[in-house]
């Protein structure tokens, strides 16, 4: 069974129709990238999965359970969403990282304000409870933090770290939500070029440890090696898509030809 | 009385009750301008293309007038015009009127000086906050509230100094602030009359306000340096 299922999925800014029916399926434990020249929605895609744009057309399904349908208004409501988008985590090009957190602040902000809400919503909570509760978090947040090669850089800001090292901390910020599906935009085009591997090694280790990702990148050689499934999107369309062996050793379609003739 | 000692105690006790009321003028225009200015902020940010423009306008009209004849103009307005008296007696009623002038006015240019702020937060800020699955209200305060503070406090700690002594204007209804007070001793009070000196003290009390505002709000901006 597909952990994602994207069906006919639609997105327009007023009258430029940048996503046209857009297809595709992603199986649990595996690693899908999306590859394609500048401009051909690879973004947009992501920031619909996510949520950051609300998509005109189409059905998401996780798990085979509807988290989206744009038939149904029940799923653009403000609380739906913010409950749904967490089956999905993005690691943005920028970052992103929140300036005025360390490390280890960055990575624990989101789950301890979800922990919060959640006991505040209880009837008669009980403070010692939370505090337990957030030293969970830390634990498992330290963890995270460790796995990414960063334990001694816990307690640094955003702009005491490499961009390399920032990304990494985006990644396990990511990761401390426990996302289903986690996302990546570009997520070494920021980076200078000796610092890309850090990164790239990172999302190795993830897949070996059977995290579902979607990637945009313009690393051919990354795709390549890391995916089980690779999406080429031109104009808006899934040109062509298949095994990375299928889409770049036995290229069918001309448009994916020309672009990967620029590599 | 002629000796200056003897009449020094009386003009700096004189002084001391003036600049009191400039000083209660002052903090009631920043405790009410603060908050008010940030949700005007909010509004002109909006979507509702009606409540945005509507309060751009106010801002603009605001903005675009003497503070001394909107203080003029709330006070003598509901009196003059309405034949009801909504400030209270006497200095009451003046220090009323001029609390909701100033909060009015300031309130308007803290709205542009906020708004200023949240824009200069990259939208990437949100974004990240809103894929974790953040509310609105735990974004804005838990992320961009800081980050906006840290690039207000500039213009903020200049518009701060500046009410310090736009107070003073709220002599043109004889609310009985510092300049006031000092000017009192020119036309006679308390045995003391033709004094020009009482002046030069009460500008001393403004110059003492603003070096320790200005030391509180600097050292706010050294604290916000840790991040960038
Ligand atoms: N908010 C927006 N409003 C209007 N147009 C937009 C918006 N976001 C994206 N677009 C347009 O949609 C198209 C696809 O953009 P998108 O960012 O998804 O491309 P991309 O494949 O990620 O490109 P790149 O490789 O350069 O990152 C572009 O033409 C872009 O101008
Ligand atoms: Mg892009």
């Amino acid at each position: 069974m597909a952990i994602l299922e994207v069906s006919h999925l639609k997105k327009s800014f007023g009258k430029t129709k940048v996503l046209k029916d857009i297809n595709f399926t992603l199986e649990k434990n595996e690693v899908l990238s999306i590859i394609g020249s500048s401009g051909s929605g690879k973004t947009t895609l992501l920031r619909c999965l996510n949520f950051l744009e609300i998509p005109n057309g189409g059905v998401i399904k996780v798990n085979d359970e509807v988290i989206f349908d744009s038939e149904k208004p029940e799923y653009k409501q403000d609380k739906v969403i913010r409950e749904n988008r967490l089956n999905f985590g993005m690691v943005f090009q920028s970052f992103n990282l929140f300036p005025q957190y360390t490390a280890l602040d960055n990575v624990m902000l989101a789950r301890k304000l979800k922990a919060q809400n959640n006991f505040k919503a209880q009837k008669n909570f009980n403070i010692a409870d939370l505090k337990r509760e957030f030293e969970v978090i830390r634990v498992e947040c330290e963890g995270l933090l460790t796995k990414m090669g960063l334990s001694n850089r816990m307690d640094k800001y955003p702009h005491q770290l490499s961009g390399g090292q920032c990304q990494r901390v985006a990644i396990a910020r990511a990761l401390a939500m426990k996302p289903n599906i986690l996302c990546f935009d570009e997520p070494t085009s920021a980076l200078d070029p000796e610092l890309t591997g850090e990164v790239l090694k990172v999302i190795k280790e993830l897949k070996e440890e059977k995290m579902t990702m979607v990637i945009v990148t313009h690393e051919m050689e990354f795709a390549r090696d890391v995916s089980n499934e690779v999406i080429f999107m031109d104009g808006g369309h899934v040109v062509e898509c298949g095994t990375p062996d299928e889409v770049f050793n036995h290229t069918k379609e001309e448009r994916t030809k020309q672009f990967l003739g620029k590599f | 009385m002629d000796t200056f000692m003897e009449q020094l105690p009386i003009v700096v006790n004189s002084l001391n009750i003036g600049f009191l009321q400039t000083l209660k003028l002052f903090f009631v225009t920043l405790l009410g301008a603060l908050p008010i200015g940030l949700l005007i902020s909010f509004a002109t940010r909006s979507k509702i293309r009606p409540l945005s423009a509507f309060f751009k306008i106010i801002i603009w009209i605001v903005r675009g007038t003497p503070l001394m004849i909107q203080l003029l103009i709330i006070y003598y307005f509901p009196g003059l015009v309405l034949h009801q008296n909504i400030w209270g007696m006497a200095e009451t009623g003046r220090f009323n009127a001029s609390a909701v002038a100033f909060i009015f006015n300031y309130a308007c240019y803290f709205s542009e000086i906020f708004r200023g702020g949240i824009s200069r937060i990259p939208v990437g800020q949100e974004e990240a906050g809103m894929v974790l699955g953040m509310s609105k209200k735990d974004i804005f305060f838990k992320v961009k509230f800081l980050q906006m503070v840290k690039n207000i406090l500039p213009p903020m700690t200049n518009e701060i100094l500046t009410l310090v002594k736009d107070t003073s204007l709220a002599r043109i209804i004889a609310l009985q602030e510092v300049i006031w007070a000092g000017q009192a001793f020119m036309k006679g009070s308390q045995g003391i009359s033709g004094a020009i000196w009482p002046l030069f003290f009460t500008a001393l009390y403004y110059l003492i306000c603003n070096g320790i505002l200005t030391i509180i709000l600097g050292g706010m901006e050294k604290k916000l340096e840790y991040f960038k």
